[in-house]
Parts: C-alpha cells; sequence; structure tokens
C-alpha cells in the first residue's frame, strides 16, 4: 500500500518511493506483503482499518490540535484553588528549556559512557532528594507519590516477614486505592492487610491512642503523610516512629519536598523510608500528567537490597580521575530476575527527574526556605480571611502548609454550588471533599501557593462572601 | 579521532562537569520568591510562628547555590552528553521513532500543562476529547472495546491486566483457587514480574528449535489453576508464533484470560488484532509504537485495551461521550480503582493521539511495511559480517521488524563480547544498540530495530560501522575491548558498586563513604537522621 499520490510522509524517510524499492531489490521481492510469511492467513484483519483520514501536513495537524485544546479552561486564565496531590507551583523557565532538550527527551538506553550525562542529572536528582529528605540512599523515580508508597510498604513487608500496614484515614482515597491494589486482595498469596487509623477531629493530625492500640507486633510498617492529605502538619512523627519501632516495624513516611525548606526531614523525626511526589520540584498541573514518586531510605543493606527501582551509583572509570554513574544491584530488578525480582521496575518518569533535578538546582536552600515560607504565609492568610466570611469555617486552623480544609455547611449550601458560582467569577474552587469525607460535610481542599497574590486572596474572599450571601 | 575511510569523524562532548552538589557559592541564586505582600505577612504572621517547633527545620539544607545561568549551562552540558538519538539508535525492543516535535510544543501549552484534573467537565472538554478519540483510534487497531490510559509505562500496563486479572476472578468467587499465570521464556520480565507482586505465581515456558513453545507444553501447563497466559507475539527475536490462536483457545478453555503484551506492534500493526486472535486484552506502549518520546525511560503511557467483558474492571476514570459531551465516568463498582494517581500521563497520551492523526489508515500500514522491510533489508547485510549469525537459523522465514543476532562466533575468534562492540559502536555516534532481555537464550546477542524512522543511509551507516567494528576486532581485538575511545566518559570500573562500602546512591553517601574509605574506617553506612557532623554508626 503506498501513501496517498505516493507523497512521502514527513516521518518515514523510507516512504520515498525509490528508497523502498531499493530495498526491495536488495531482497529479491516484488512486494512487502511477502515478508509476513510467518503470520497465517487466518490471524488476518479481514477488511480495512477505519482511521480518521490522516493530517499529514503539520499545519493542519496543528490547526486541528489547537481549536480541539481551545475547548479547555486553564488554570492561567482562571483563578485556581485546586490542589489535592497535582499542585499549581511556579515552574521556572529553565525546567521547561531542559525538559525540552532533544537528548533527554528522546534517548532511551545506552551505555553508561554513553548515557553518562543523563546519567549524572539522574544522579543529581537522588542527590539532592536525599538532603531534602536527609537520607542517603534514593533510587530512580516511580510513577507517582501512591506507587512509591505501595513500593515501600512492599519493601517493609519483606523486610519485617509481616502482613499489616497501618494508614491514616485523612490519606487521599485516590493514593489509598494505589496503595490497596499494591497490598493485594485478601485472597492472593502477600496480601497485606491495611488498617486504618483515625485522624483527630479537633486537629486532624493522626490520632495517636488510636494508632496505639492498633499497632502490634504484626505491623510492618505505619505509613503517615506529612503535610497530610487535609494539609495538616504531623507533629507527633517522633511518636509514631517510637511506637512503630517499639513494635519491630518499619516508619514510613510521604511528604510534599516542598514543603522540605521550612518542615524538618522526615529522617530527623525517625523514618526509615521516606517517599514523595516530585510533580512539586518544577513540573505542570498537566492534567494530573506530571505525576512521579520517589523512594528514600537508610542506606543499610536491608533497605537497599529489597529496593525494586533502578538505581545509580557513583563509580570511577577505568581512566584514573574519571567519574561515572552505573546501574547497580540490577540483578534484583525485575529485568534481571523476573518473577524473583523486587516487584518490578520499567519505564518511569525519568524525564521528569531530571527536570526536577534543575527545579531543585535552581532553589537551592534559600529558594526552599523562602517558597516554603511564602505558601505557609500565604496559605494561613486566606484561611483567615476565608474564617471571617459568614458560615465559613475552617476545618483545622492551625498548623497546615499549603492545603486547608473549608467547612461551608452553615452556608446552607453545597460545595458543588458554590463551585459552579465561583466559576463564574473565573475562579475554580477548593476541591469537594463531601463525598470522601463525609465526616467533614460540606468541605472543600483549599490549595494556596506562592503563585497566589493577595490580590488573587482577596479576589476569591470577595468572590465567596458574593457567592455564599445569595 | 582519525578518520577512517567512508566514516564520518565523530567524538562526543566532553565536559567533566562537576557534580551539581559541588558547584556554585554561598550566597548565589538560581531562583527568588518575593516576600509575601505587607497585609499578607502580618494576618498570617511569621512562617516560623507557623510551623510547629518540633517538626520545624533546623538546619540548611545542603543544596547548591548556584545562579541561573550556571544550572541552565550546567544542565545543556549535561544534556550533550546524552546520545541517544542524536545519533543513530536502533534500540531493539523500544522500537527509536521520530517524535514530531509539534507535539512538544502542543503538550507544552497552557492549554495541556496549565489545566488540572479536579476540573469540571465542561472545562476540560478539550483534553477530553483527543484522549477519548485516542481510546477510539486504539480499539480500531486491537478490536478490543475500551482502554485505559491510567499505567505509566508497558511493565504498569502489564501490571494494570494482572490486577484485572484479580478482579475478573474474584467476581466469579475464582481468585484463591486460579493462582497461577503463564508466560514463555521469550515474555518481556515485566509480565512475569508485575503477575507476581500482584500475587500470583509464574509457570515459564521454555521455546522449541523453531523459536516458540510447543502446543504440548502449554496444555501440559494449564489447568484449573490458570488465572492467565501474558505474552508477547511476535517476539523480540522477530519470530511469529503461528499457534497463538490455538493457544488462547486452550487457556480460555482452562477458564483463564488471555493477555496480549502488545508493547511494540511497529511489525504487526493494522495486519493483526487482539480481537482476531481472540485474546480478553493488549497493551501498547504509547511512547514506542505511537511516536511519543521515551524521555530516557519515560514519562510513559501503557494503554491497556479489553473486551466489554472485563471493562467494568478497568481502573478509574473511564472517558466517554454521551454524543454532547465528554465525561469522566467513577461510578463503576467493579473497578480495581487506581493504578496510579488521577487518569495518566495525559500529555503523552495527546501526542500519540497527535501521531495517528498524522498517519491516519495508510501511514499505519506504510510504517509498518518500512519496519518489517528495513529490518530484513538490514539482515542480508548483517549475516555478511564476519562473526555475526542469527538466533533460530532453522526458522528460514522472513523475520519481522526485529531479528536478534549472535556475537558468538566473533566472541569465539576474538575475544570481543557484545558489550565490547556496544561500547565501541558509541565511539561512531551509534548509541548501543538492545543485546536481549534476561535470560539470554543465545550467547551474545544483540538486536538492533530498524522502524520506519530512520533513513536508509542511516541504516546503511549502522552497518557499516558494524562492519568496520566486526574488522577491527579480527585485526586489534584491544581497540574495541578497551572502547569507548570518542565518548563522554570511559568504560566505567563496577568492580565496587555492588559493595555497601562503596555504592553510592547520592552525593551524600559518596562523601562519607569516601572520607570512610581515605581515613581507613571501616566500611560505612550511614544512618539516617544522624546529622552529617555527627558522622556516622555502623549498621
Amino acid at each position: 500500500m503506498a501513501l496517498p499520490g505516493s507523497i512521502a510522509h514527513p516521518y518515514m524517510p523510507n516512504s520515498e518511493p525509490r528508497t523502498k524499492q531499493e530495498m526491495l531489490d536488495a531482497l529479491g521481492i516484488a512486494e512487502v506483503d511477502e515478508l509476513y510469511e510467518q503470520i497465517p492467513a487466518d490471524h488476518r484483519i479481514k477488511g480495512d482499518l477505519k482511521l480518521p483520514k490522516a493530517l499529514m501536513s503539520e499545519l493542519d495537524l496543528r490547526r486541528h490540535l489547537l481549536q480541539t485544546l481551545a475547548k479547555n479552561e486553564t488554570c492561567e486564565e482562571n483563578l485556581s484553588f485546586l490542589g489535592a496531590g497535582c499542585w499549581q507551583h511556579h515552574v521556572p523557565a529553565i525546567c521547561d528549556e531542559i525538559a525540552g532538550r532533544s537528548e533527554f527527551v528522546t534517548n532511551i538506553w545506552g551505555t553508561t559512557s554513553s548515557d553518562h550525562g543523563r546519567n549524572q542529572a539522574l544522579f543529581e536528582f537522588c542527590s539532592q532528594i536525599g538532603e531534602l529528605v536527609n537520607m542517603d540512599c534514593v533510587g530512580l523515580p516511580v510513577y507517582s507519590w501512591g506507587c512509591a508508597a505501595g513500593h515501600a510498604i512492599r519493601m517493609a513487608a519483606r523486610m519485617t516477614g509481616r502482613r499489616e500496614v497501618l494508614i491514616p484515614r485523612s490519606l487521599d482515597p485516590e493514593r489509598l486505592s494505589v496503595i490497596r491494589n499494591y497490598c493485594e486482595p485478601a485472597e492472593t498469596r502477600n496480601h497485606i492487610n491495611v488498617i486504618m487509623v483515625d485522624y483527630d477531629f479537633e486537629s486532624g493530625r493522626i490520632d495517636l491512642e488510636d494508632l496505639a492500640s492498633k499497632m502490634s507486633q504484626s505491623a510492618a510498617a505505619v505509613y503517615l503523610e506529612n503535610p497530610s492529605y487535609l494539609g495538616v502538619i504531623e507533629t507527633e512523627g517522633a511518636e509514631v516512629a517510637r511506637l512503630a519501632h517499639d513494635c519491630g516495624a518499619e516508619t514510613i513516611v510521604g511528604v510534599d519536598p516542598i514543603s522540605l525548606g521550612l518542615l524538618a526531614a522526615p529522617a530527623d523525626y525517625g523514618a526509615d523510608i521516606a517517599v514523595g511526589t516530585i510533580q512539586p520540584l518544577g513540573l505542570h498541573l498537566s492534567c494530573g500528567g506530571s505525576m512521579g514518586g520517589f523512594i528514600a531510605a537508610r542506606d543499610e543493606e536491608r533497605y537497599v537490597r529489597e529496593y525494586p527501582t533502578l538505581l545509580l551509583s557513583l563509580c570511577e572509570t577505568v581512566e584514573t580521575g574519571e567519574r561515572g554513574f552505573t546501574m547497580t544491584l540490577l540483578e534484583q530488578s525485575s529485568y534481571d530476575a523476573r518473577e524473583e525480582g523486587k516487584d518490578w521496575t520499567g519505564h518511569t518518569v525519568h524525564l521528569w527527574a531530571i527536570v526536577s533535578a534543575t527545579y531543585m538546582a535552581l532553589m537551592g536552600p534559600e529558594g526552599f526556605a523562602e517558597a516554603g515560607g511564602s505558601i505557609i504565609s500565604r496559605s494561613h492568610y486566606a484561611a483567615k480571611r476565608l474564617d471571617e466570611l459568614d458560615g465559613v469555617r475552617i476545618a483545622f486552623p492551625a498548623g497546615f502548609f499549603k492545603e486547608f480544609v473549608v467547612g461551608f455547611d452553615d452556608t446552607g449550601k453545597t460545595v458543588a454550588d458554590i463551585n459552579l458560582a465561583l466559576r463564574r467569577h473565573g475562579i475554580f474552587g477548593g476541591k469537594d471533599l463531601s463525598r470522601d469525607f463525609p465526616e467533614l460535610g460540606q468541605s472543600a481542599l483549599y490549595c494556596v501557593t506562592e503563585v497566589h497574590s493577595q490580590d488573587d486572596i482577596d479576589r476569591l474572599v470577595d468572590a465567596l462572601s458574593e457567592v455564599i450571601s445569595r | 579521532m582519525t578518520a577512517i575511510p567512508g566514516l564520518r569523524r565523530y567524538h562526543a562532548p566532553v565536559w567533566d562537569e562537576p557534580v551539581v552538589m559541588e558547584m556554585g557559592r554561598p550566597g548565589r541564586r538560581g531562583i527568588v520568591f518575593a516576600e509575601p505582600e505587607q497585609a499578607v505577612a502580618s494576618l498570617a504572621g511569621s512562617p516560623e510562628e507557623l510551623v510547629p517547633a518540633r517538626v520545624r527545620r533546623s538546619t540548611r539544607l545542603a543544596l547548591p547555590e548556584l545562579s541561573e545561568h550556571e544550572v541552565l549551562r550546567h544542565y545543556l552540558h549535561l544534556s550533550q552528553e546524552t546520545l541517544g538519538m542524536i545519533g543513530i539508535s536502533l534500540f531493539g525492543t523500544c522500537t527509536m521513532k521520530y517524535n514530531p516535535r509539534l507535539n512538544e510544543l502542543i503538550a507544552a501549552r497552557p492549554e495541556i500543562a496549565e489545566v488540572h484534573p479536579y476540573q469540571d467537565e465542561d472545562s476540560l472538554q478539550g483534553i477530553l476529547e483527543p484522549i477519548y478519540h485516542c481510546d477510539l483510534m486504539l480499539r480500531e487497531l486491537s478490536g478490543m472495546d475500551q482502554f485505559s490510559f491510567q499505567a505509566g509505562g508497558g511493565a504498569h500496563g502489564a501490571y494494570t491486566h494482572a490486577c484485572v486479572t484479580r478482579g475478573y476472578l474474584a467476581a466469579r468467587g475464582e481468585l484463591e483457587q486460579r493462582d497461577q499465570v503463564i508466560v514463555t521464556i521469550q515474555t518481556h520480565p515485566c509480565c512475569p514480574a508485575t503477575a507476581a507482586a500482584a500475587g500470583f505465581e509464574v509457570v515459564t515456558l521454555m521455546l522449541e528449535e523453531n523459536g516458540y513453545p510447543s502446543v504440548e507444553a502449554l496444555k501440559a501447563a494449564v489447568s484449573d489453576r490458570t488465572a492467565a497466559l501474558m505474552v508477547n507475539n511476535p517476539d523480540d527475536m522477530g519470530i511469529y508464533n503461528p499457534d497463538i490462536k490455538q493457544w488462547v483457545d486452550i487457556v480460555h478453555d482452562a477458564g483463564g484470560l488471555c493477555f496480549w503484551d502488545h508493547a511494540n506492534s511497529n511489525g504487526v500493526m493494522g495486519k493483526i488484532r487482539a480481537r482476531e486472535l481472540g485474546f480478553d486484552a493488549c497493551m501498547y506502549m504509547l511512547h514506542k509504537t505511537f511516536g511519543a518520546p521515551k524521555g530516557g525511560l519515560g514519562p510513559a503511557v501503557g494503554a491497556y485495551g479489553c473486551t466489554a467483558e472485563l471493562a467494568r474492571f478497568l481502573p478509574n476514570p473511564i472517558i466517554d461521550f454521551d454524543g454532547e459531551k465528554y465525561r469522566l465516568d467513577v461510578d463503576r463498582p467493579d473497578s480495581i480503582g487506581k493504578v496510579r494517581e488521577f487518569w495518566g500521563n495525559v500529555p503523552q497520551i495527546v501526542k500519540a493521539y497527535s501521531w495517528l492523526r498524522a498517519m491516519g489508515t495508510e501511514g499505519i500500514h506504510e510504517a509498518r511495511d518500512l519496519s518489517v522491510l528495513a529490518n530484513n533489508y538490514m539482515e542480508q547485510r548483517m549475516l555478511k559480517i564476519p562473526g555475526v549469525t542469527k538466533s533460530n537459523p532453522e526458522n528460514a522465514q522472513w523475520r519481522m521488524e526485529m531479528t536478534r543476532y549472535s556475537l558468538e562466533t566473533l566472541e569465539q575468534d576474538t575475544g570481543v563480547t557484545a558489550v565490547d562492540v556496544q561500547n565501541r559502536m558509541t565511539d561512531f555516534g551509534i548509541d548501543a544498540p538492545w543485546l536481549s532481555h534476561e535470560p539470554w537464550l543465545i550467547p551474545q546477542p544483540i538486536t538492533p530495530e530498524a522502524g520506519e524512522a530512520w533513513s536508509k543511509e542511516d541504516l546503511d551507516y549502522w552497518v557499516a560501522v558494524l562492519e568496520e567494528v566486526s574488522r577491527e576486532a579480527y585485526s586489534d581485538p584491544e581497540l574495541v575491548k578497551s572502547a569507548p575511545h570518542n565518548q563522554a566518559i570511559h568504560r566505567p570500573d563496577t568492580r565496587h558498586v555492588e559493595d555497601p562500602a562503596h555504592w553510592a546512591m547520592t552525593w551524600r553517601a559518596h562523601t562519607k563513604k569516601r572520607a570512610a574509605v581515605r581515613s581507613g574506617e571501616p566500611a560505612v553506612v550511614s544512618r539516617a537522621g544522624a546529622k552529617p557532623e555527627e558522622g556516622v554508626a555502623s549498621a
């Protein structure tokens, strides 16, 4: 089959008819079809595919794509307070420049020498994450925060030989669902029992009494997030770790890394494994499409030899004084060990990790401190202003970072109605929690970051004031 | 870098770039954030007051301090020290395609980059539409009834199948009983690995002389414990199992599901489909067959498609169209839930959609034909190179889009291995060809894949380089064994990287261990939580 009018396709150099003919001639065949002799006739499609007409012209394709995408509304034209694991942060221009470098965008897997630059950038990703969480072993990234947490829980289960994990009930339902898949159903051989621990209705923090009552010698790990999904800063991390360690369980802490210029590193209050998302580190919202997760741990064999991810080690080369970065412990990965490997690995988000490395290098210690300060100030300003509105209540007003729960019960309106009305003001209100957290009533999770100016927040307050008074 | 007749001169950029952690000077800034406005600061209070004391960071982060320009140049240098597709990369099993730059520009636009998955559906129509239509096009290509794009890679797509299988079996009350997944030794390692991680026992079938396991072996393997078959076909040796329909029937008769790992479908797309072969589900890697870029191992998408019978178990959400509006369907009680937060790597899905629109039916056929043609064109040249043979020579039929070669003869004759050849080829601007997944079924394997995106001149050049490397192996083997010579760095010394006293996955680990080695102290194992200045304790 030839292309329409035998025009060579811009993506396919050998679709130029004479080139193709030269290759056919070299093989001594008349038609490409002869090459499919391995496929029995009754395996083949009857009739032809029905795909939309090709847009071979870049001009036509671009026009079509732009017309389609124009039906979106964006968080750039609107004022958005949506977060819940996909947060609007400033993305420095350098991050986009590096994210678009052809060498990083298109490569796959060469040699240690021909991949040197990419490997060094990935090592720098691991090294900088290590500084944020204060841990010495960091693996190459995984798909998302939830996937990182799932793998970490499985690591702990293998390390301890136990099959139980304790998780606060304030966890993101999306992430909990991911984790539940990692923990396997009860019918399968390596099922890990997920035990939910209450959170305190006053503070929003994990309920230590409930944790203590559920913690036992059966526990492989406790998984705590800081800040929690509801934005609350967990102050009792050290006590959580002590309770876990006293029972021989591992402490896994999930973090939003952009908080770590301000908040203590998980290792500082006893975490054995730290996981988290890399989306806040220089990655756009991309409709939830720029997730990525990391797994950091103590640099002890007990932990390192349970890693599912690829691991990249600094090394020397055969040339004296020259440094390189090479994959190590591949024998425990699924690539080498198949079903005997530690869970599995594969294509994840290496390009995003390089972008995050760039972001962290731009930020430095002062950037993280300033951004963290800006976020916590602005989010508290927003919460205090909103709290002034009649019928609006901040559920956990003290000790939160970036996100906070806004209760609307006393307005007599649903979050859905309020958000619909806010849209007429060009505002995306916070994520509706009323379905996932019915105990919080009609409430929404508002996200305020360094991108929200005082004017933006005041605009929200004015609009909400009008919306709830109607 | 002497000129070799007929070959271009090449040398990789060498920058001796320091690790970013050793760069910069205290006080330099790559980015600054303005102080909050006066009203914000006074109402909110200071950041220090807002963080409870016991969880306040007490030490300054030991991150580099660099100006914006320094950071840019550092990462530009590192990008230049990455060969990949800037040279010629025929990395078999990964189908190195041209990644249209239009799609990169489109994905970077705010209509994609600055939208949030929790926005109202009304405000997301422009992103739901291409995802839905990508689904429709993949349905047409596979004959499946519904796709999910949530999986963040091919292995994750295989894992999704394992989870869907669990859901399907649980709904039938058979999950406890059906605890085995059958694969072949040529099935990609991610299938047995994800099946095991999902709780299944793995049964692996070995190959016969013709390159695939026998029907009898499969019949002996199936039982009332069979949950699923997970298999790729054709495999990455370019061999097609002509019994595959019978295989599917055997597994179905035993009560199991059949999953086609169709990650790399370049050799057969538009020619055969999961539907006609009888599979219940299949998976495409959008960053391979469908023109989205690899990113050096992601971001990626394992597009998982299945029959209507299995669709109710797919991860949430599914994108639907009611004739007027696109919507997110989350009200699906039998769904396995999530395998990853949100919907999937949305920019990559849009790139695949765009690639499919640029190709159309004719383009798909043309790309497949050119891939298979180019592989066989390369093969007849490759087999004339001294030291090169191919796998399963008894199977004399034309191979599909890949051929697995062996350099066993070269190695026996000269001592030069496949890894040596990989390294030496990079000296000519050719990034390393794929060898083989584990286990190596034939010695010293290499597996180039031509695809449709490289010109005949590129392919000829690639073969000419291998000819030159073979000539060198026979005349001056040390030259090849000590390669690379023209790369960013020399070959790594990997003697110590499996040793806990030496391996260093971060700069902080490296500096501690280097200090310990220099001072003659025992192997250093850091305790997380110890402040750097407090030194380290043994494990």
